[in-house]
């Protein structure tokens, strides 16, 4: 075989292999660093360390296994300077593709003094990082960077103080320009990072009872004094994603190696009754057919051998009794009529479990006993998918007694105890190594695939590789809740907002754990899951508006059957935020239509007016993007909607605004609607974005950009489609995702900063990876009204659905 | 399984497989190419795009049997470490997100390209419509197709070599 192409022994990425495995482990080693618990380990200690590492920098690999995690007071966990004045930065989070690994490098150089070229920065696998969860809420910038600040401060002090007796003079006069210290201009008098520590330990302990509490005697440099960030230094993950020399999850390939394929039950809640394994038992490659309980898979040698026998296989199962949900058509019905979870036996937790207390300002019933004019409206927001471009995936590897995981996953630390607990193995003998794959916005954080390729890695003895198909992938993945929420609004005599209701109902009860081995599907296949489910959560909308009396409630439902069911839910970038804010910002605007009120005037009054308690930077900061996203549009005051156009293409705008913590969002978009077809062109979409501080301008572009695109998709197209047992929506057909054609012609990001008075420097930086979708689908809806004079209410507006309704309008011939 | 020789990137391969393997798994598992990917093994999102004759093809569905011609791989576009004028459009735009689409997007927008230098808007938004990315990069992925296409009608004008500006869009 003419081979140009050589599979490297173990298939992982160089600097896996090489930095990490087996320098990075050995250096944690015998540095000492790694947390002790373990027999075999224990009788290493720090001293008998401490001689091996200053003979041998780096160590050597002492064997696999077993794998504590790094302890986070240690310096030296967190940052290695190397002898040739480079340095690794070793972070405990992951990044799915929106450039935080390279804004962590852009802030540790800074406060290390560093130059930004001559550092890196390895992210989130559970032996070599240390313990920072993963990704997840937006929180890398804004929470998780700060401890990696601190730490590289507290580095640079050191170091300051080594060269300091080095060069026998005071720490005050010594300067540090990219690793390398100097005495004024004194030439003799210069030492480098890397020759006072290069490939040595700091041994230097840092205090704080957590990870993100960790601290050192350094302070952090203030935003002014920061070099790199601030500036749009280019991603460094993007040059091999787009030359192809990546390696992913995908492509890891151990000697030894199978596939496994899963056979799903063909409907919700369907028992195994019998499996046929001579259906499959003379196919090519064939090794073994798996099963416990409902959970069924197939494994081969060949990838495409698993496949086929996947489909082959034939088995038979049992329906339930009962339908475990009503249909894709039915369930707002359902969810309206529907009992609100009550709370577990025991309690349960968190104010969405069971009926929320109603959150009360002024006097909502007196305000709407003396209004003008009450509106009242109810908003149907669908499950919609995280549909990641592929299926879940992972590689299960068992040698050693240990289980070496090879994933995507976005919280890879719950993993490993996920992994651990569900396989009954001790957390140290399971790692996750952290690699790229396709971005699922909170879907590998209740990750499927790893729990099964273990648990069969474990049966066989061998490594195993589990792929989702895509059918699998759309039909089983985690979704984001559906909303069934009721407003209703009063006006005074002179259109002003005087009475608010809102009642959201959040089918969500049965959200899923991060990688909890409790509610992963083949825990719940196997029958080995939890006793109750997860209870999940619904959510009140954000907005800093000025309304005298008000009224909300957020409560969770459940669907008739909570396991082994298809509907699960879980975090979907931002989970309840596009839900809540759909509604709420299309209500407010039927507020400004009721009172003949420009939608951005009717708005703005009510960010000015009052004094309520959250009048300072949030209130001020959400007229700033308003402000912002109306003057780069061009926004011309009137009430909507506009008179129709003649024609066949009626054209508007809407605006919607929202936060998510403390990072603002205001959102225009211009659509034309086709009176012919029912069909909505967003033209135009402008995004008004303050996320307070930005460390990398052109990656929170880009991330607002995809995700203010994420929000058109899920208003546009996005919907889980079921029957009564399964869920129909299985490809890109059934499941339609925005494509190229859909892409606005002109998309705006415009990046605010504390205004009014902007480019505030004591702004700290805040979440920027999820708030761009939540104003989306309502400034659409709003778009579309102001076109058509046409309120669409329920999610996606697809074209049947919009025609349905611009002829039930009469905008539309019938 | 039966003998089956290709052709990919410039090298001859001869691997044992079944005639009705999918190109895609050949290429990824027995050649150790990692550009094509799967997404969806239905055809429907252009993750698994590689060159056959000039066409976009779309490898999960391709039978490793019916490909008589030359492979190109998104590792094949960039020969001795010279990033193709679209990889180079990609980084400067700063394209990807996750990045597990953009194999997709490259060569199918590379197919285009030697076909059609300079297509219109319309023609890039529609030959691309069924290159699927779900981190929605679309908008940066049609701003970089265009820099290139701009680019590549001021080397016609500014640059006389005939090479460059060939081998630009080739
Ligand atoms: S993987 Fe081939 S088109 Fe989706
Ligand atoms: S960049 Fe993630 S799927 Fe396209």
């Amino acid at each position: 075989m003419n081979m140009a192409y050589s599979i490297p022994e173990t298939g992982l990425p160089k600097q896996i292999e090489e930095l990490l495995i087996t320098h990075r482990r050995g250096f944690l080693r015998t540095a000492g660093l790694l947390a002790v618990g373990i027999a075999g380990y224990a009788t290493a200690g720090a001293d008998e360390a401490d001689a091996q590492s200053a003979a041998a920098p780096y160590g050597t690999d002492p064997g696999p296994g077993p794998y504590p995690i790094p302890d986070f007071h240690q310096i030296d966990s967190w940052i290695v300077i190397h002898e040739n004045n480079t340095a690794t930065f070793y972070v405990g989070k992951t990044d799915p593709g929106q450039g935080t690994g390279t804004a962590f490098r852009q802030l540790m150089s800074d406060e290390l003094d560093i130059a930004f070229d001559k550092t890196a920065c390895i992210m989130g696998s559970t032996d070599i990082t240390v313990d920072q969860v993963g990704a997840g809420g937006s929180s890398a910038i804004e929470r998780d960077s700060l401890p990696m600040r601190r730490v590289a401060a507290e580095a640079r002090r050191v170091l300051l103080g080594m060269a300091s007796v080095r060069l026998a003079t005071p720490v005050d006069r010594l300067t540090v320009t990219d690793a390398v210290i100097t005495v004024g201009t004194d030439p003799s008098k210069r030492v480098t990072y890397g020759e006072l520590i290069g490939g040595k330990k700091f041994n230097v302990a840092l205090t704080g009872g957590n990870v993100n509490s960790i601290n050192g005697q350094a302070r952090i440099k203030q935003i002014p004094e920061l070099r790199y960030a601030g500036q749009s230094i280019q991603r460094d993950d993007i040059p091999a994603k787009v030359d192809g020399s990546l390696k992913w999850a995908v492509d890891v390939k151990l000697p030894g190696m199978v596939h496994a394929r899963n056979v799903k039950p063909p409907f919700a809640c369907a028992k195994l009754t019998g499996i046929d394994e001579s259906s499959v038992k003379n196919l090519p490659g064939f090794i073994r057919v798996m099963n416990k309980g409902n959970y069924v898979a197939v494994v081969c040698e060949r990838e495409e051998q698993a496949i086929a026998a996947a489909r082959v296989l034939k088995t038979s199962w049992e329906k339930p009794k009962t339908a475990p949900f009503p249909s894709s058509e039915d369930l707002f019905d359902y969810i309206r009529s529907a009992a609100v979870a009550a709370p577990p036996a025991g309690g349960g937790q968190g104010p969405a479990f069971g009926l929320s207390r109603p959150v009360v300002t002024g006097d909502p019933d007196a305000a709407f006993a003396s209004a003008a004019k009450i509106v009242e409206a109810e908003y149907w927001i669908p499950f919609q998918g995280h549909t990641a471009l592929a299926g879940a995936h992972a590689l299960a590897d068992p040698s050693n007694g240990q289980m070496t995981v090879y994933s995507n996953d976005m919280k890879t630390y719950g993993m490993r105890r996920g992994i651990a607990t569900f396989l009954g193995m001790p957390a140290d003998r399971v790692r996750v190594v952290y690699m790229q794959g396709p971005q699922g916005f909170g879907r590998t954080a209740a990750e499927d695939a790893a729990a099964e390729a273990a648990w069969i890695a474990q049966q066989l003895g061998r490594p195993v590789r589990m792929q989702w198909m895509r059918d699998e992938e759309t039909a089983w993945d985690t979704k984001a809740p559906a909303f069934l929420v009721k407003m209703r609004g009063a006006l005074d005599a002179d259109g002003r907002l005087i009475g608010y209701e809102y009642n959201a109902r959040a089918c969500d009860l049965n959200h899923l754990g991060y990688n909890d081995p409790q509610t992963t599907l083949i825990a719940q296949l196997m029958g080995t899951r939890s006793a109750r489910p997860g209870g999940g959560s619904a959510s009140m909308p954000s907005d800093s508006y000025s309304i005298p009396n008000r009224r909300m409630t957020a409560d969770v439902v459940g669907l008739p059957e909570v396991w082994e069911t298809p509907l699960r839910t879980g975090n979907l970038r931002d989970p309840n935020g596009p839900q809540a804010a759909f509604a709420s910002e299309s209500f407010i605007d039927e507020m400004a239509v009721a009172a003949k009120a420009d939608s951005v005037e009717f708005r703005m009054k009510m960010l000015t007016t009052g004094t309520g308690t959250d009048a300072g930077s949030r209130r001020a900061r959400s007229m700033a993007v308003l402000k912002a996203a109306a003057q780069t549009y061009g926004w011309d005051a009137r009430p909507s909607p506009k008179p129709l156009d003649a024609g066949n293409i009626l054209t508007g705008r809407g605006i919607a605004y929202s936060f998510r913590g403390e990072s603002m969002v205001a959102q225009i978009a211009e659509v034309e609607v086709n009176r012919q077809t029912g069909h909505v062109f967003a033209k135009r979409l402008v995004c008004a974005y303050d996320v307070g501080f930005v460390v990398n301008p052109e990656a929170v572009r880009r991330t607002a950009e995809c995700a203010t695109l994420h929000g058109l998709s899920r208003a546009l197209y996005e919907e889980v489609r079921f029957d009564t047992e399964k869920v129909t929506s299985r490809d890109w057909f059934s499941s339609p995702t925005l494509r190229h054609i859909d892409i606005p012609k002109k998309l705006e990001v415009l990046l605010v900063n504390g205004d009014p008075n902007p480019d505030r420097p004591d702004l700290p930086s805040y979440g920027a990876g999820e708030a761009a979708m939540k104003p989306m689908i309502a400034a659409i809806a709003n778009a579309i009204h102001d076109a058509t004079g046409v309120r669409l209410r329920r999610v996606p507006f697809r074209d049947d659905r919009v025609l349905a309704a611009l002829k039930a309008a009469r905008v539309s011939p019938s | 399984m039966s003998q089956i020789t290709l052709r990919v990137n410039g090298g001859s391969h001869t691997v044992d497989a079944e005639p009705t393997t999918p190109l895609l798994y050949i290429l990824r598992n027995d050649l150790g190419l990692q550009g094509p990917r799967f997404g969806c093994g239905l055809g429907q999102c252009g993750a698994c795009t590689v060159i056959v004759n000039g066409a976009a093809v779309r490898s999960c569905i391709t039978p490793v049997s019916s490909v008589r011609t030359e492979v190109t791989t998104l590792e094949g576009i960039s020969p001795n470490g010279k990033l193709h004028p679209l990889q180079q459009a990609w980084i400067e735009e700063q394209v990807p997100q996750c990045g597990f689409c953009q194999n997709g997007q490259i060569m199918t927008a590379k197919a285009m390209l030697d076909k059609n230098p300079h297509p219109t808007d319309a023609q890039i938004r529609e030959t691309m419509s069924s290159t699927l990315c779900r981190c929605f990069s679309h908008f940066r992925v049609q701003t970089a197709i265009k820099r290139v296409v701009v680019k590549g009608v001021a080397r016609g004008t500014e640059d006389a070599s005939p090479a460059a500006g060939r081998e630009g869009l080739a």
